[in-house]
């Protein structure tokens, strides 16, 4: 059925339709949407879960791991601080290798404190051992978020997925989002999570052991196999949910025009929708130009990016997050995919943009194209900084 | 005459079984067995990073019978309130006890906030507090919980100094003041009374806190054969008091059945010993004894 959806809607609607038995949460903007519409759906009784509301990020992560070892599907969503917060909690999950989803309405870090939308939260995580998957819309946001649990819960996986979605942009912004009716289609798609190993009175088993230095090294170097194994379970969860559902928005990437073209803009998340307009426009008076979306950034998808890349001549590659003290995260990694495939005919023209919920508007990705096709090799600038600010004292 | 001497066999089919790492004179794991003892098979049970996460589950060996996991230091109180959660929401509570363990750095410090949430949402789990006064997985490190003027690797007694400048926090009546429907503090120098502790838990639902004296032999520094007598000297100083309280009212106190100066506590411990070098050492030791009286004094323990 076709609604006119909030992002958060889409989102707790999509996880109601998953039915997680244990939700925890703690409140931060923007994600307090998705979790107060999940606890008026269960204390209206239409979804039956446990929603437990706990005094911390750190908590909720800790409450939705126990409950994830005793078997059960759970759900959490944060943000910004909130998800730093949690990290150390993420990267347990991942190491007990449990198959918690969470959405990451992603908020740029502190300081100076700021609620609106960039990529540096989740970007703080990349080396976690969860799968970070980015939603372009809210229709993806609808359709990703019961994917994850596909994903997640795949006994060759079996690890945590966050599933980020732009705070504000897609969190707070209403579009046309065309949800499932039937929700026994869902249980179809995502059957009973079904664990090896849990907290079981009648087969006792214990979690969390030390890991001696002779046992430690091989146990993430399991948890690395099994998140670069994930690729092929992401692709067939893109494709059986198109199958079953007719909707498809890329597995690990999806490129988008990029047949003969010359120059291609590279992005994650709702930037992705401007971009796309923009390219429309150009297509349309002649340019040879096209779009990639990095759906899957963890696991990254370097050989099927490089694929993607190796004809063209200009890549330009747009992040809301930065590595301090390196420069562009995701830039830095494409251009390592690309060496790696010893392909040095492209240029790759890295830019950060939008920190702190700056728009990226139609004309700045114009002047990117236009700069990229005069210069070579940009590597994580900072674009479209107010001078006069840059002096002055606060 | 003894009775119940446990063979090789018996002790492996216990619930918390032999072959740990545990120091000798482990006051912790003798706790830990007890506590097994009573609550039985349909456990399961969290630990915080520590002393006993540590000495009892090193891969690919546990002493573990039951279902158990660790997950972090500050979290053992969260990821018991998910498995609660979970049980609850599956039907499987019912005759199932959830223990959520700590020492007492992971409950009184770094892992109060969570233990807070727990109380205050009213989860059905029992909640224990080893309190071996301070960070001895990590060496001796002073903690909330560490008693007034003892040495610890990171508050030392020196020439301008006599160890920890700090009394202990009153942890039993942090978690009384949540109103929770059971408190108690309990001795591992009194194993029956901690056991008889340990079984009312079973019959009430909501949170439980149980915190229990275990003496640490190389924290303390004393000779494991001290283990209990120590604790014991402890409640008979008036220093640990034993009591119990029911929705943050005390209900019953284990009366001090021979008193003692706290001076034959402190002095069985290397942690104390600058106490014993001056008259100077000899003020704190009124000061400690003081204390003891207040307690004496607060739950009618004589």
């Amino acid at each position: 059925m076709k609604k006119v959806l909030e992002g958060s809607m889409a989102i707790s609607d999509s996880i109601r339709m998953a039915e997680p038995k244990v939700i925890s949460a703690y409140p931060i903007t923007p994600q307090t949407h998705i979790v107060e519409h999940l606890s008026q759906m269960v204390a209206d009784g239409d979804l039956k879960a446990e929603y437990v509301m706990v005094e911390s990020e750190h908590s909720a992560a800790s409450v939705v791991l126990g409950a994830s070892a005793c078997g059960v599907r759970t759900y959490t969503a944060t943000a910004a601080q909130g998800l730093l917060y949690m990290e150390e909690v993420i990267y347990n999950i991942a190491g007990m290798r449990l198959p918690v989803v969470l959405t990451v309405a992603n908020r740029a870090v502190s300081a100076p404190i700021s609620i609106w939308n960039d990529m540096q939260d989740s970007m703080a995580l990349r080396d976690s051992g969860a799968i970070q998957l980015v939603a372009e819309n809210n229709q993806e946001a609808y359709d990703m978020h019961i994917q994850a649990y596909k994903i997640a819960e795949n006994p060759n996986v079996m690890l945590p997925v966050m599933v980020c979605v732009d705070g504000f942009v897609l969190t707070h912004t209403f579009e046309v989002v065309e949800t499932i009716d039937h929700i026994e289609k869902v249980r179809e798609y995502l059957p009973p999570l079904n664990m090896e190993y849990t907290l079981d009175i009648n087969n006792p088993f214990s979690f969390g052991t030390v890991g001696e230095p002779s046992v430690y090294i091989e146990t993430r170097f399991r948890l690395s196999n099994a998140i670069n194994n994930s690729k092929s379970v992401i692709v067939d969860a893109a494709n059986d949910y198109r199958e079953m559902f007719g909707k498809y928005e890329g597995a690990l990437i999806d490129p988008y025009k990029m047949d003969d073209a010359d120059t291609v803009i590279v992005a994650m998340g709702s930037v992705l929708g401007t971009i796309k307009d923009v390219v429309d426009e150009l297509r349309e008076s002649g340019k040879k130009i096209g779009v990639l979306k990095i759906r899957s950034f963890r696991p990254f998808p370097a050989d099927e990016i490089t694929d993607a890349l190796k004809n063209i001549k200009n890549a330009i590659i747009i992040e809301k997050a930065v590595s301090l003290g390196k420069g562009g995260i995701l830039s830095c990694e494409i251009r390592d995919a690309l060496y790696q495939h010893r392909i040095n005919s492209v240029n790759v023209n890295g830019y950060i943009m939008g920190l702190g919920g700056r728009d990226i508007t139609p004309k700045n990705i114009y002047d990117l194209i236009i700069k990229a096709e005069k210069q070579e090799d940009v590597d994580g600038e900072f674009y479209g900084l107010n001078n006069e600010l840059l002096n002055k004292v606060f | 005459m003894l009775t119940n001497i446990l063979t090789k066999e018996d002790t492996h089919k216990q619930l918390f079984t032999m072959g740990h790492t545990g120091c000798s004179g482990c006051a912790q794991s003798m706790a830990v067995k007890l506590i097994m003892e009573v609550l039985g098979k349909n456990t399961i049970a969290t630990s915080a990073t520590g002393c006993l996460e540590v000495f009892s589950t090193k891969f690919p060996e546990s002493s573990w019978n039951i279902p158990w996991i660790h997950s972090l230091f500050e979290n053992s109180a969260a990821v018991a309130s998910g498995i609660e959660a979970a049980l609850q929401i599956t039907g499987k509570k019912e005759g199932v006890t959830v223990l959520s363990q700590a020492g007492d750095g992971g409950t009184a410090d770094i892992g109060l906030q969570a233990l807070s949430g727990m109380f205050e949402r009213g989860h059905d789990v029992l909640y224990v507090c080893y309190d071996n006064g301070a960070y001895m997985n990590t060496g001796y490190q002073r903690s909330g919980l560490t008693p007034y003027d003892s040495f610890t690797t990171t508050s030392p007694s020196g020439k301008i100094s006599f160890g920890n400048n700090r009394p202990k926090k009153y942890m039993p009546e942090i978690a009384m003041a949540h109103k929770i429907p059971y408190t108690a503090v309990a001795s591992t120098g009194y194993p029956i009374d901690l056991q008889k502790k340990v079984k009312k838990t079973l019959s009430i639902k909501g949170p439980k806190y149980l915190q229990i004296d275990v003496p640490c032999v190389p924290g303390w520094k004393y000779e494991p054969r001290y283990s209990v007598k120590i604790a014991q000297l402890a409640v008979q100083s008036g220093l640990y008091p034993l009591f119990e309280a029911e929705y943050g009212k005390v209900v019953s106190v284990k009366k001090i059945s021979k008193r003692v100066p706290v001076e034959e506590y402190l002095k069985l411990q290397g942690r104390f010993k600058h106490l014993f070098k001056n008259e100077a050492g000899k003020a704190e030791i009124e000061k400690i004894q003081k204390i003891a009286d207040e307690n004496i004094e607060q739950f009618g323990l004589l």
